[in-house]
C-alpha cells in the first residue's frame, strides 16, 4: 500500500452522522489515512452520538454529553468536512454528485449510504396527534423528558427492547407507564417465554403496567389534537388514558433516497459481502442495509459491516462481511438481561435450561451439534459475552456441556481462555 | 460444667475393647480406656465414633401390639399369653427363641433358662451360629470343651502370626494393631495372611498365601502331614489317624495344586510354621463359615497339638469371634446344641437340679437355618427375636422372611423402631441399647468385662434380661425369675459354672457367685477361670489376679481321657460347586466402618463415609468377561436371589470369587441384602452356614440413568417405580441417597420433586436442565438454607463429586457464591474440594491427602499423618494412607 501517498486522493462522501458511517471513516483513517477527501452529511443537527445510549439519557443515568461520541474538532482534525442538519435528498449516479436540501451538490468518487432506519408509525387512527412520538433520536429523548416533567400517563407501545427501555425511562421520570404489546410475551424475538415472565414480574414490580396480547384500534385525542388515550382492539373496546405516547413498535431502514437513485432495495438497501450496492462506488452500511436477505437493528453487526467496508474502501485484503449472529442485552438498571443467536427450540437444537427463581436467575443456552446458537440470559448476565464468543467462534462443547450453564467460572483453562477478548 | 466417666465396653467385634464414655453436661464423647487389658487404650473407627451412635433417631422407644402403641402391661402379656397358648397346644418344640451375641451374659443367661429349663425346649438358638459356631464344634472335638487356650498377648509374643479367613485389619482392628505394633520393629517376627482375597490385612503381611475357597482343610491337612514329615510326632489320640488322612493330598506341589497357590508360597509358609515355635494361627469367618467349618478348624488345631503349640507365650490356636457377647453367650449355653454354663444335654439332671425348674430340655434344639426353616413349615409357632436382624443376616434370607410372614407368632425385642425384621413383629418390645445398658460381655481372650450404662433409658426402654423376666413371671415362673438385678443373675450364672465343678469344666467362675452388687460394679475386666481358692479377701475387694491367661499349660485337657485330640479331616469342596449358570463363588463379609445390618454404625455420618454404598469386588479378568466396569452397577444373582451394588474391580480379587459386603439391608438399599442370595448349606456338625461360598453370576446392571440425593430429612424412595436402585448414606446433617434407573423418567423435574417431597408451589427452587442429554440437577432452599437437591445423569462420570455440596448441610445459611455453584456441584476453585473421606476421625478426605502428599512431598503414613491428622487416631485408615502413598509415587 506504499503507493497509496502517490495517487491523488479521492472523494469518499458518507450519507448519515450514525454510529455506522462514523465507524467506517475511524476504520479507514486507519486503515488508509491518506487516501480520500471525506465529506459527511449528517440530518440531525449534533455531531455524531451513541444512539443505542439513548435508554440511559432517558433514563436519567447519562447525560448527553457522556453519549456524544466525536465532538465536532475531531472532524477538523481529520480533515472531514461534517455538514449537520443538511439532509441529502437526491443522488446523480451519472455525475457522481450528491444533493443536499439546501441545493448544495457534492461530487464523489466512492458513496457510503449509512442512512439509517426510521422508527415504524402503526398507521392507526391518531397516530400523528401531538405526544405520539417515537424512540429513535435525541430529540425523542428531549421530548419525552419535557412531557415526563408534568408526570402523567405513558403508553408505550411494543414490548420489545426499545419499548421497555422508553417505558422504564418514563417510569423512572415520573410517570405512570403501560406497556401496550401485540404478543403475549416481551422482547418475543429475544427472549422466551420463561426468561419474559420473569422480567414481565421484575417490570412490575418496578411499577410499570403491561397490556399484553393488545392490539390498538386507535389514539385518541382532545379538540386541540393532544393525544389523551388509547382505544384497543377487542371485544369490548376498551380504552386507557395517556398524555404521552410512545410508539417502539420496529424500525424501517431508510431506503428512499438509494431507491430513488435506482439502487436495488429490498426491505433494505440490498448489499452484496463487500457492502457494495449495485453500483459499485456505491456502498452501504447499517441499519438500512438489507445482506443476505437480513436486516439489523442492533449495533454488533454494524461494526462488523464497518470494518469490511472499510477494508474494501482501503483497497486493503479480501474481508468479506457473512453476516452477524447477534446479542442484546437490555439497558434497564438491576434488570440483566441478555439474548444472543436463535433460542428457539427448533428441530436438531437442544436447550440446556437453569434457573434459580429465588434469586431472579435464568438461563438458557441452545445447542445444535455441540456448538452453541443461542443464548438467553436473565438476572445474572456475566457469561453472556463468553457464550456469544462460543457461539460466534462454533467451539465444540460437548466436554463441558454439564458445566456450561454455569459459566467460565467452572471451566477448564482452555476453555475460559475461549473469553478473553469477550 | 458436670463431667462423669464411666468405664464400659465396646458393642461391636469380639476384641472387646474397654470405653471410657464422657458425659459432659448432655454431650458423649469415648476414648479407649488405657486400663483395659485388651486394647490397653486403643480404639478402632468404629469405637471411636460411638458417641455419634447413641443418640436417639429411629429408637424403638415403646412397645408395640399389631403395629400400635401399647403399654408394657398389654404387651408382655401378649408374649406370654401367646407362647403360652402355643405351648399348650403344640407343646414346648413350638415355640423358639432366636437371640444375640450382642445380648449381654446377664440376658442371654435368662433366655437360655427360661427355654431350656421353664418351657423345657433347647430351640434358643443365636445369630453366634452365623458366626462361631465351628470353631464351638472344633474345640469340643480337639479340647473337649469350647475354650479358647490363648491370650491377645500372644499374639505380640509370637514369632509367626498366621491369620486364616480374617481381615483382621478391618474387622478387629485393635488386634492387628496389637500384632503391626509387636512386629513393626522386630524383623524376626513374621504375619502370613491366608485369605482368597488380598485384603487389607493381607497388604501388611510377609507372606500372603489367596488360597482357592474353601481349600483351607487342604492347606492345613498338607501341612500337618509337612511336619510329620519333617519329623514332628505326638502321642496325642488320633494322631495317626490325622496324620494318614492328612498325607493323602500329596506333596507340597500337590497341595499347592489344590488349593489353587504357588508353590513356593505354599513351601515358605511350610518352612516358617515348622520353624517357628512361637506361632500363634488366628482364624475367623473365613474358616468358620463354612460347610466344612468344624473340620477346618480342627485342621488347624491338628497343626498346634501335633507341634505340642498351645498354653504357651506366644504359641496357640486361637479364635476371634465377631461379636461383642459372642463368648458370653456360649458360656451361658445360648446355642440349642448345648445346655448351660459349658454343659451338655447329658447333664440335664444336674442343671434342672440347681435351677430347681419345672423341666428341662434333653436334646439339642434346632440350629438358625434349621429354625427358621421350621418356622417356614409350621412347626414352630411362636418366635422370639431380641437383639438381632435374622431377614438381612441369615442365608437364604427371603425364606426368613417368608417364614416369618408366615408364623403364627413374632415377637421382636430390638432398640430399633425400623429393621427388616422389627417390620414383621407383631410384638415390639423396646430394649434398651448400648449406653443405657448394664452387666458383662466376654471377649475372644476370655476377658470378663463389665458394660456400664451412662445414659439414662429413654422412654418406655427396659433392658433385655428384665424384659425376658417379666414374660417369664407372666406364663407362671416366678420363682426361677425373680430377678432384680443384673448382678443377681450374673451371681447365679456364676454360681452354676461352678456347680458340681470338679476340673472337668475349664469354664469355672466359682470365685465371682458371692459377688456384692458393689463389687459387680465396679468389676474390673477380668479372664476366666475365676477359682474361689484364690477368692475375695474382703467385700468390695476384687479378686486377686489369677494367671489364667493360657489354658492347658499342663497338657491336660476336659475331655474323658483327660487329653486332646487330633482329628482326622478329609477336604472336601463347598457344598455347592460353581456351575455354568454360576459360575464364580460369592463371599460375604464385614468391612471396615460398618457393623451387622448397620443399625449403630449408619448413624454415625463418619462411619457411613469410609465407604458409602454396598459393592461387589470383582478381578479385572472376570470383570471383562461379564462386562461390569468399575464403578457401574451390576447384578450379583445366585439361584435365590440377587442384589444390585456398585463394582469394584480389583485384583486383589482372586479370579472367579466376587466379595459383597454383608451389612446393606432394605432399611439402606434397594436391593443389597447379601443373606438373600447366600446359599443355607451349613456345616453338618455346627450347623455354621457357608456364607463364603455361593455359585454365583455377575452381569451389568443396564442403567439408563445414574444420581444421587442430598437431603436435610431421611426420605421414602423404596416405592418409586422410576428408582430401580438405591443407596441411604446418612451423612452429618444430611442424608444421602445415590440413585439409579433401568430407563429413563419421563419429566424429570416433576419426578425430582416428588422423590424429595416438595410440591410445585415451592418456590425457592433452583433447576439446571439438559432434557436433550438426559442431565437434570435441581435443589430446594429453605430459608436460605439447603434442604434437598437432586442430580441425574446418564453416566455416573457426569456427575460430582458428592462431598462438596455434602459440606453445604451445615445447619447455617447458604451464602450466595456457594448458592451459585450449587448445581455445579463444586465451587468455582475445584481445589477446594476435599474428595471421598478416608480418615473418618479427622474427616480427611483423599484429595486433601493426595494434595498435601504432592505439595508437601510426603512419602510415610507418618509424614501424612503430622501434617494432616490423618491416621494419628485409631489409625484404621492407614493401609489407605499409605496406598494412596504409593499411588502418588507410581504416578511421578
Amino acid at each position: 500500500m506504499s503507493d497509496n501517498t502517490t495517487q491523488p486522493k479521492l472523494d469518499l462522501v458518507v450519507i448519515g452522522n450514525g454510529m455506522a458511517g462514523v465507524r467506517v471513516i475511524e476504520e479507514l483513517l486507519e486503515a488508509a489515512p491518506e487516501r480520500y477527501n471525506i465529506t459527511v452529511f449528517g440530518a440531525e443537527p449534533h455531531p455524531s452520538y451513541n444512539r443505542i445510549m439513548l435508554s440511559p439519557v432517558l433514563a436519567g443515568d447519562k447525560d448527553f454529553a457522556e453519549i456524544e461520541t466525536h465532538d465536532r474538532s475531531w472532524y477538523v482534525d481529520n480533515d472531514i468536512v461534517l455538514h449537520t442538519g443538511e439532509a441529502v435528498t437526491a443522488i446523480d449516479r451519472r455525475r457522481r454528485m450528491v444533493i443536499s436540501e439546501s441545493g448544495r451538490e457534492t461530487g464523489y468518487d466512492r458513496l457510503l449510504l449509512a442512512t439509517g432506519s426510521t422508527p415504524f408509525m402503526l398507521p392507526v387512527p391518531g397516530h400523528t396527534l401531538d405526544g405520539v412520538i417515537s424512540f429513535r433520536a435525541i430529540g425523542d429523548v428531549e421530548r419525552m423528558v419535557e412531557a415526563s416533567k408534568n408526570g402523567g400517563k405513558a403508553v408505550v407501545i411494543g414490548g420489545g427492547l426499545l419499548g421497555l427501555e422508553a417505558a422504564y425511562g418514563l417510569h423512572k421520570r415520573g410517570m405512570e407507564v403501560t406497556i401496550v404489546h401485540l404478543m403475549e410475551t416481551l422482547m418475543e424475538r429475544q427472549l422466551d417465554p420463561i426468561a419474559a415472565d420473569l422480567l414481565q414480574h421484575s417490570l412490575a414490580q418496578r411499577g410499570l403496567s403491561f397490556r399484553m396480547g393488545a392490539k390498538t384500534a386507535a389514539i385518541l385525542g382532545d379538540d386541540e389534537d393532544r393525544v389523551i388515550g388509547l382505544r384497543f382492539d377487542d371485544a369490548d373496546d376498551s380504552e386507557i388514558k395517556a398524555d404521552l405516547v410512545v410508539m417502539a413498535v420496529g424500525i424501517r431502514p431508510n431506503v428512499e433516497l438509494a431507491d430513488k437513485a435506482g439502487l436495488h432495495c429490498e426491505k433494505g438497501v440490498v448489499v452484496n459481502d463487500t457492502m457494495q450496492t449495485y453500483d459499485p462506488r456505491i456502498y452501504a452500511v447499517g441499519e438500512c442495509v438489507e445482506h443476505r436477505h437480513a436486516v439489523y437493528g442492533l449495533v454488533a453487526p454494524l461494526w462488523d459491516q464497518a470494518e469490511v467496508c472499510a477494508n474494501h474502501l482501503a483497497h486493503r485484503g479480501h474481508t468479506h462481511y457473512e453476516g452477524s449472529v447477534t446479542a442484546t442485552q437490555l439497558k434497564v438498571t438491576g434488570i440483566d438481561v441478555y439474548s444472543a443467536g436463535d433460542f428457539s427450540d427448533g428441530e436438531g437444537s437442544e436447550a440446556l435450561v437453569f434457573s434459580d427463581v429465588r434469586r431472579g436467575v435464568y438461563k438458557r443456552v441452545v445447542l445444535r451439534e455441540d456448538r452453541i446458537v443461542g443464548v438467553v440470559l436473565y438476572g445474572d448476565t456475566r457469561d453472556g459475552g463468553w457464550y456469544f464468543k462460543l457461539m460466534r467462534e462454533g467451539v465444540d462443547i460437548s466436554n463441558v456441556r454439564d458445566l456450561l450453564l454455569f459459566g467460565q467460572a467452572y471451566m477448564p483453562p482452555e476453555l475460559a481462555n475461549e473469553a478473553e477478548a469477550a | 460444667m458436670e463431667t462423669t466417666t464411666t468405664r464400659t465396653t465396646c458393642p461391636y467385634c469380639g476384641v472387646g475393647c474397654g470405653v471410657n464414655a464422657v458425659l459432659e453436661n448432655d454431650a458423649v464423647r469415648v476414648a479407649g480406656d488405657e486400663r483395659h487389658p485388651s486394647n490397653q487404650g486403643r480404639l478402632c473407627s468404629k469405637g471411636t465414633a460411638l458417641a455419634d451412635t447413641v443418640g436417639l433417631s429411629d429408637r424403638l422407644l415403646y412397645p408395640m401390639v399389631d403395629g400400635r402403641r401399647a403399654s408394657w402391661d398389654e404387651a408382655l402379656d401378649e408374649v406370654a399369653s401367646r407362647f403360652g397358648e402355643i405351648i399348650a397346644e403344640h407343646g414346648p418344640e413350638a415355640v423358639a427363641f432366636y437371640v444375640s451375641g450382642q445380648l449381654l451374659t446377664e440376658d442371654y443367661y435368662v433366655a437360655n433358662k427360661l427355654m431350656k429349663g421353664y418351657i423345657g425346649s433347647a430351640n434358643i438358638d443365636t445369630n453366634s451360629r452365623l458366626c462361631m459356631s465351628s470353631a464351638v464344634a472344633g474345640h469340643k472335638r480337639a479340647f473337649g470343651e469350647d475354650v479358647v487356650p490363648g491370650c491377645y498377648e500372644d499374639l505380640e509374643l509370637a514369632d509367626l502370626v498366621v491369620l486364616v479367613g480374617s481381615n483382621t485389619a478391618w474387622c478387629h482392628p485393635v488386634v492387628y494393631q496389637r500384632i503391626v505394633a509387636a512386629q513393626e520393629n522386630d524383623a524376626n517376627k513374621k504375619l502370613v495372611v491366608i485369605d482368597p482375597r488380598r485384603t487389607a490385612t493381607a497388604e501388611g503381611a510377609d507372606l500372603h498365601l489367596p488360597l482357592a475357597p474353601g481349600t483351607d482343610v487342604h492347606l492345613f491337612n498338607g501341612l500337618l502331614a509337612y511336619l510329620a514329615e519333617h519329623g514332628v510326632t505326638s502321642d496325642l489320640p488320633g494322631t495317626q489317624d490325622a496324620v494318614a488322612e492328612a498325607r493323602k493330598i500329596g506333596d507340597i506341589d500337590a497341595v499347592a495344586e489344590a488349593c489353587g497357590l504357588a508353590r513356593d508360597a505354599v513351601a515358605a509358609f511350610f518352612e516358617l510354621f515348622a520353624n517357628t515355635e512361637r506361632t500363634v494361627t488366628v482364624f475367623s469367618q473365613g474358616v468358620n463359615q463354612s460347610s466344612a467349618g468344624t473340620d477346618k478348624v480342627n485342621a488347624i488345631l491338628n497343626c498346634h497339638l501335633l507341634t505340642d503349640r498351645i498354653g504357651k507365650p506366644g504359641a496357640c490356636p486361637f479364635s476371634i469371634t465377631g461379636q461383642p457377647n459372642a463368648m458370653g453367650g456360649r458360656e451361658v449355653g445360648g446355642l440349642s446344641s448345648t445346655l448351660a454354663a459349658h454343659m451338655g444335654f447329658d447333664a440335664a439332671e444336674r442343671v434342672q437340679r440347681f435351677w430347681n425348674s419345672p423341666a428341662i430340655a434333653s436334646e439339642p434344639g434346632l440350629k438358625a437355618v434349621e429354625l427358621f426353616e421350621a418356622i417356614e413349615r409350621g412347626e414352630i409357632k411362636a418366635v422370639w427375636i431380641m437383639a438381632t436382624n435374622p431377614l438381612v443376616s441369615l442365608p437364604h434370607a427371603d425364606r426368613a422372611r417368608r417364614a416369618l410372614e408366615a408364623c403364627e407368632f413374632v415377637a421382636v425385642s430390638d432398640c430399633m423402631r425400623h429393621t427388616d425384621t422389627v417390620n414383621r413383629a407383631h410384638v415390639l418390645l423396646p430394649a434398651a441399647a448400648w449406653a443405657e445398658k448394664s452387666g458383662t460381655v466376654t471377649n475372644s481372650e476370655r476377658i470378663i468385662s463389665r458394660q456400664r450404662s451412662f445414659l439414662p433409658m429413654p422412654g418406655d426402654t427396659r433392658a433385655d434380661w428384665d424384659i425376658i423376666c417379666d414374660v417369664a413371671r407372666r406364663m407362671g415362673f416366678g420363682e426361677g425369675f425373680g430377678f432384680d438385678s443384673a448382678a443377681s443373675i450374673f451371681r447365679e450364672h456364676a454360681a452354676l459354672t461352678a456347680f458340681e465343678n470338679d476340673g472337668e469344666r475349664v469354664l469355672n467362675l466359682e470365685g465371682l457367685a458371692e459377688l456384692t452388687d458393689q463389687a459387680y460394679d465396679r468389676l474390673e475386666p477380668l479372664r476366666w477361670p475365676v477359682r474361689a481358692d484364690k477368692p475375695f479377701r474382703a467385700v468390695g475387694a476384687m479378686p486377686a489376679p489369677q494367671d489364667s491367661r493360657r489354658l492347658f499349660v499342663d497338657g491336660v485337657y476336659p475331655t474323658s481321657d483327660g487329653r486332646a485330640h487330633l482329628v482326622a479331616v478329609t477336604p472336601r469342596g463347598p457344598a455347592n460347586a460353581v456351575s455354568d449358570q454360576h459360575p464364580l463363588a460369592l463371599n460375604t463379609g464385614r468391612i471396615r466402618d460398618h457393623w451387622h445390618t448397620m443399625t449403630r454404625t449408619a448413624k454415625s455420618a463418619r462411619l457411613s463415609a469410609h465407604i458409602p454404598e454396598p459393592f461387589v469386588e470383582v478381578h479385572p479378568s472376570d470383570a471383562e468377561r461379564y462386562g461390569v466396569i468399575d464403578g457401574a452397577i451390576a447384578t450379583v444373582s445366585t439361584a435365590l436371589g440377587e442384589a444390585h451394588v456398585r463394582v469394584i474391580v480389583t485384583d486383589g480379587q482372586r479370579e472367579g470369587t466376587l466379595f459383597v459386603p454383608m451389612h446393606w439391608n432394605d432399611q439402606f438399599a434397594a436391593r443389597a441384602r447379601v443373606g438373600a442370595l447366600a446359599n443355607p448349606a451349613v456345616c453338618p456338625i455346627s450347623g455354621e452356614p457357608e456364607f463364603k461360598h455361593t455359585p454365583a453370576a455377575i452381569a451389568p446392571f443396564d442403567a439408563a440413568w445414574h444420581g444421587f440425593i442430598l437431603a436435610s430429612r431421611p426420605l421414602r424412595l423404596a416405592g418409586e417405580s422410576d428408582i430401580d436402585y438405591w443407596v441411604k448414606i446418612p451423612g452429618e446433617r444430611f442424608y444421602r441417597y445415590e440413585i439409579a434407573g433401568l430407563q429413563a423418567p419421563e419429566d424429570l423435574a416433576g419426578k425430582a420433586r416428588r422423590w424429595i417431597g416438595i410440591d410445585r408451589r415451592t418456590t425457592d427452587w433452583l433447576e439446571a436442565a439438559d432434557p436433550a442429554a438426559g442431565r437434570y440437577r435441581a435443589a430446594h432452599m429453605d430459608a436460605g438454607h439447603i434442604d434437598a437437591c437432586v442430580f441425574v445423569a446418564p453416566e455416573p462420570a457426569a456427575l460430582p463429586e458428592r462431598s462438596w455440596l455434602a459440606g453445604l448441610f451445615t445447619g447455617e445459611p447458604v451464602d450466595e457464591a456457594e448458592r451459585i455453584g450449587l448445581l455445579a456441584g463444586r465451587p468455582a476453585d475445584p481445589g477446594a474440594d476435599p474428595g471421598p473421606q478416608v480418615c473418618s476421625c479427622f474427616g480427611v478426605g483423599r484429595n486433601t491427602i493426595l494434595r498435601a502428599i504432592d505439595e508437601q512431598g510426603l512419602d510415610s503414613v507418618a509424614a501424612v499423618g503430622k501434617a494432616l491428622d490423618a491416621g494419628t487416631n485409631c489409625g484404621s485408615c492407614k493401609p489407605e494412607i499409605a496406598s494412596l502413598i504409593a499411588e502418588a509415587q507410581a504416578d511421578e
